[in-house]
């Protein structure tokens, strides 16, 4: 139980409806997080990720390659346990932008349909984004989400300000905000679930503030600082009394007649004895991947065919296109870059989805432009210019000399769909139930390549401008490759939108083909945009658990 | 239905016990600087030295502590790997190099752990040569791929030059790890040398900057040589300020000493 989860059960256990939470890894608390300020155990062997042991995914480029498994891990890390990957997320809480949820129409009223290349999948969300501004707001609300509030002319509009003030403006990112202002940009605090200031939110539950230790993405929060669902949500859920989470279960299939489901089957993983968990009606939140499989592996719904374009459960997996960098080296300062917090930041979206002209332009929406200051912990950050040796008595010299010396800022940007990009299950690997692995067809396109090259160039304009002696521009997007560590903002293969020929679900999450499954997650997305996907996944899950709540009382298909 | 009962811990009280639980971890971190010292490889002199300035030991030889034994190296494996390591962090003005930062150690231990033994990887087979971009596909542990490893650096060396690594000077050991990374003539069982030499620097890498619960990182030089403070319960108060701020270093070890 993640955010999905959570939020799902804190919602119909407060209308009393009684829910149970079915959860594959143990129960966890901020009690547990005593010893994680150890980058060797929670960076580098992910004590909080899923155990790929049991379970991973298999990766292809291409149609023309063997999808091989994930062997350990790399280009992302899934969540496991109470709490999912809310447990170790940076909490860095983005909305979209309108022209997301209605990206085709715009694109093709702006730019007419020849813009849109061969092959591109692109669709609207049959939602807006005036539609969905309530949910992110009660997320944001319940999460205590700290930012700025005033109007930016590059964001959507909010019906209420941020519940709680953005966090503290650090010398290295008031040295982006001059730098950006300076060309003419918009900078904003990035808004975050680390909490600048003490806080208790409309359900009664009070959090401490960000201590800014540094120990954040990756690892849990002591402080309970950094919303997660185990601080949040999950709480507010048990003090109902009617949600009963079932951890140590791992569910395998969807049980159903044909066009409603009747329950779920799990292991639990303790005792290897298979349950079934009889339903009114089933939710998936077990992370984008998982529900796709989850429905795939229960046949439930019609499997996206790339040949044919038909079916939708696997359709439109999208990613994040974010190698675009400027990396500023300075030899005459030092900066404290060792202090931060996961969601400590500047960003400006003067280049993100169509806040500019495209006209001229090879390719299609954006990325967002930022400084981050997680906190450089030392075994994953040593930095020295390029051709440098990369080991030996001068690699030792230069990584310690810039330790404290380096900047970089960084781009987002967003990942459009393609027919040929997919989620179906792999035809040899399984798990250790037996069950088929999700098998993952992906790679960046052209469309990514001219993106990364134009951000990065305009992320190099704003390292200059900052004054480090030395800027190295990284404006190059290799083939996608699962080894280096790049995002888990993985979307799409359950997606949402108006019409259930091109979508899974509708606007309520609701599948088409079977009216009490609710299928929520970023699995919905139809595109991934320039921005991290939380918030988004968040004002979903509220938008879902409105949407249950009017299907228990009248059934039925509810758009 | 046999659900699991949900432990103490995911009480629903959350409301008063973040506050609570910052008090305690900020007593912790605010009086445990003499605790940190405990257990060290270091004699107390040179301990009470480094406190004081803050700056990486001087490289003379440490005392030995009754951790360092080995849980996986033999003899021979641990001396390769201790040579070799040195050279890829040596010695030199800033400070330590990897064989006094306890680097061997580090690897022998996680080599005989569970990264070692690949426990949270999926490693069903079939095991089918890979692309570049769809990472490692071996049938192979780790610590048997070390092994196959340090076996070929030693046949290489004896071809070579008809010496053992360890007795090697320190430029033909570097040309031995040169040609190894470069995965030039240098064949080993089960594994290509360049992937070895990316295990073994990678594993130095954490060996010098992991915290030393670990065996590494002795006395937390390998954190001093580059300013980093190591385990902090909060920057909130230095945050803001302009530059590096230099604080005394901690390890987790300061938790224990409450
Ligand atoms: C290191 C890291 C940093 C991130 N930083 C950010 C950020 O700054 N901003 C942002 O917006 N997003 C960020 N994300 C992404 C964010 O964490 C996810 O979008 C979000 O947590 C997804 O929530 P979820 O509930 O959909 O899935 P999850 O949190 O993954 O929860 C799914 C749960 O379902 C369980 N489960 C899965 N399969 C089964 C099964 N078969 N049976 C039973 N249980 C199952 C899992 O164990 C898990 O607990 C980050 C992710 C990572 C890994
Ligand atoms: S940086 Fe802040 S939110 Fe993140 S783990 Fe540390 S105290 Fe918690």
């Amino acid at each position: 139980m993640g955010w999905v989860g959570g939020i799902i059960a804190a919602e119909l256990t407060k209308a009393g409806i009684q829910v149970v939470g079915l959860e594959r890894g143990k129960s966890r608390s901020t009690e547990d997080y005593f010893m994680d300020h150890d980058e060797l155990r929670y960076a580098r062997r992910f004590e909080l990720m899923q155990d790929l042991s049991k379970e991973t995914i298999t990766f292809r480029n291409s149609e023309s390659m063997r999808a091989l498994p994930m062997r350990s891990y790399g280009s992302f890390l899934l969540g496991d346990g109470l709490g999912g990957a809310g447990s170790h997320w940076n909490g860095q809480t983005h909305r979209f932008l309108p022209y997301d949820f209605e990206i085709y129409n715009q694109t093709v009223e702006r730019y007419g349909k020849g813009k849109i290349p061969e092959g591109m999948q692109l669709q609207d969300w049959g939602i807006t984004y005036d539609e969905i501004e309530p949910y992110y707001d009660k997320f944001e609300q319940v999460a205590g989400i700290s930012g700025e509030s005033e109007a930016n002319p590059m964001l959507g509009k909010r019906s209420h300000p941020f519940p709680t003030p953005p966090m503290k403006k650090t010398p290295i990112l008031q040295r982006f905000e001059e730098a950006s202002k300076k060309l003419g940009y918009h900078p904003y605090m990035i808004p975050s679930a680390n909490l600048s200031e003490n806080y208790k939110n409309p359900d009664g539950i009070s959090r401490a503030a960000c201590q800014y230790c540094g120990f954040c993405e990756r690892f849990g929060c002591e402080y309970g600082a950094k919303a997660d669902p185990v601080v949040t949500v999950i709480p507010t859920a048990m003090a109902t009394g009617k949600l009963e989470v079932r951890t140590f279960s791992n569910v395998t299939e969807i049980l159903h007649d044909g066009k409603k489901a009747t329950g779920v089957v799990y292991i639990n993983t303790v005792t290897g004895e298979e349950v079934t968990q009889p339903a009114d009606v089933v939710v998936l939140g077990s992370f984008m991947l998982n529900n796709a499989r989850l429905l795939l592996n229960s046949k439930l719904g019609t499997p996206y065919n790339r040949k044919t374009g038909r079916g939708t459960i696997g359709r439109n997996y999208a990613y994040q296109v974010n190698s675009g960098r400027a990396v500023g080296f300075y030899d005459d300062e030092e900066f404290s870059t060792f202090m931060g917090a996961g969601a400590l930041g500047m960003e400006f979206d003067d280049f993100n989805g169509d806040n500019f002209d495209h006209s001229d332009l090879k390719f299609l929406h954006g990325a967002g432009i930022r400084i981050s200051q997680n906190g450089l912990r030392p075994i994953e950050n040593n930095p020295a210019p390029q051709g440098t040796p990369t080991w030996g008595k001068k690699w030792k010299e230069t990584t310690l000399k810039y330790a404290n010396r380096v900047l970089t800022v960084a781009t987002q940007g967003a990942s459009l769909p393609w027919k040929h990009h997919y989620l179906d299950l792999d035809p040899t690997y399984k798990d250790i139930y037996g069950k088929p692995l999700l098998r993952i067809t992906f790679d960046f396109e052209d469309q990514d390549r001219e993106l990364t090259k134009y951000l990065a160039d305009k992320a190099g304009e704003v390292m200059k401008e900052m004054g480090p002696s030395h800027v190295e521009i990284k404006d190059k997007l290799d083939p996608y490759n699962i080894v280096p560590y790049q995002s888990t903002h993985n979307t799409g293969g359950v997606i949402m939108g108006a019409d259930p020929e091109t979508s899974a679900v509708n606007s309520y999450l609701q599948m088409w083909e079977a009216e009490n499954v609710f299928v929520v997650g970023a699995s919905a997305f139809p595109h991934n945009s320039g921005y991290n996907p939380t918030d988004t996944v968040g004002a979903l899950s509220y938008r879902a658990a409105e949407g249950i709540q009017k299907y228990l009382k009248q059934g039925g298909m509810l758009v | 239905m046999p659900g699991l009962k949900l432990g103490k811990n995911s009480k629903p009280a959350r409301s008063e016990q973040p506050d609570e639980s910052r008090r305690n971890f900020l007593k912790a971190s605010g009086m445990t600087l003499g605790g940190l010292i405990v257990g060290s490889v270091f004699g107390g002199v040179l301990t009470d030295n480094l406190e004081k300035n803050n700056s990486p030991a001087p490289a003379s030889k440490p005392e030995a502590s009754l951790q360092d034994a080995l849980m996986f190296f033999n003899q021979e494996q641990f001396k390769m790997t201790e040579a070799a390591v040195e050279r890829i962090y040596p010695e030199d003005e800033n400070g330590p190099g990897a064989k006094a930062l306890g680097v061997a150690f580090f690897i022998d231990h996680q080599l005989a752990g569970p990264w070692g033994y690949n426990a949270r990887d999926y490693m069903m087979g079939p095991f089918v040569q890979a692309q570049a971009t769809q990472g490692e596909q071996s049938r192979l542990k780790r610590n048997e791929m070390f092994t196959l490893g340090l076996e070929g650096l030693k046949s290489y060396c004896q071809q070579k030059y008809k010496k053992v690594f360890t007795e090697l000077e320190a430029q033909q050991q570097d040309e031995v790890l040169t040609a190894m990374e470069k995965g030039d003539k240098f064949p080993m069982r089960g594994v290509t040398s360049s992937s070895f030499f990316k295990m073994l620097r990678s594993l130095t890498i954490e060996g010098v900057y992991a915290d030393p619960l670990y065996g590494g990182n002795r006395n937390m030089n390998g954190w001093k040589m580059r300013k980093f403070p190591g385990n902090q319960m909060s920057y909130a108060q230095q945050i803001t300020k302009e530059g590096l701020v230099q604080m005394k270093p901690k390890s987790l070890q300061a938790h224990m000493s409450e």
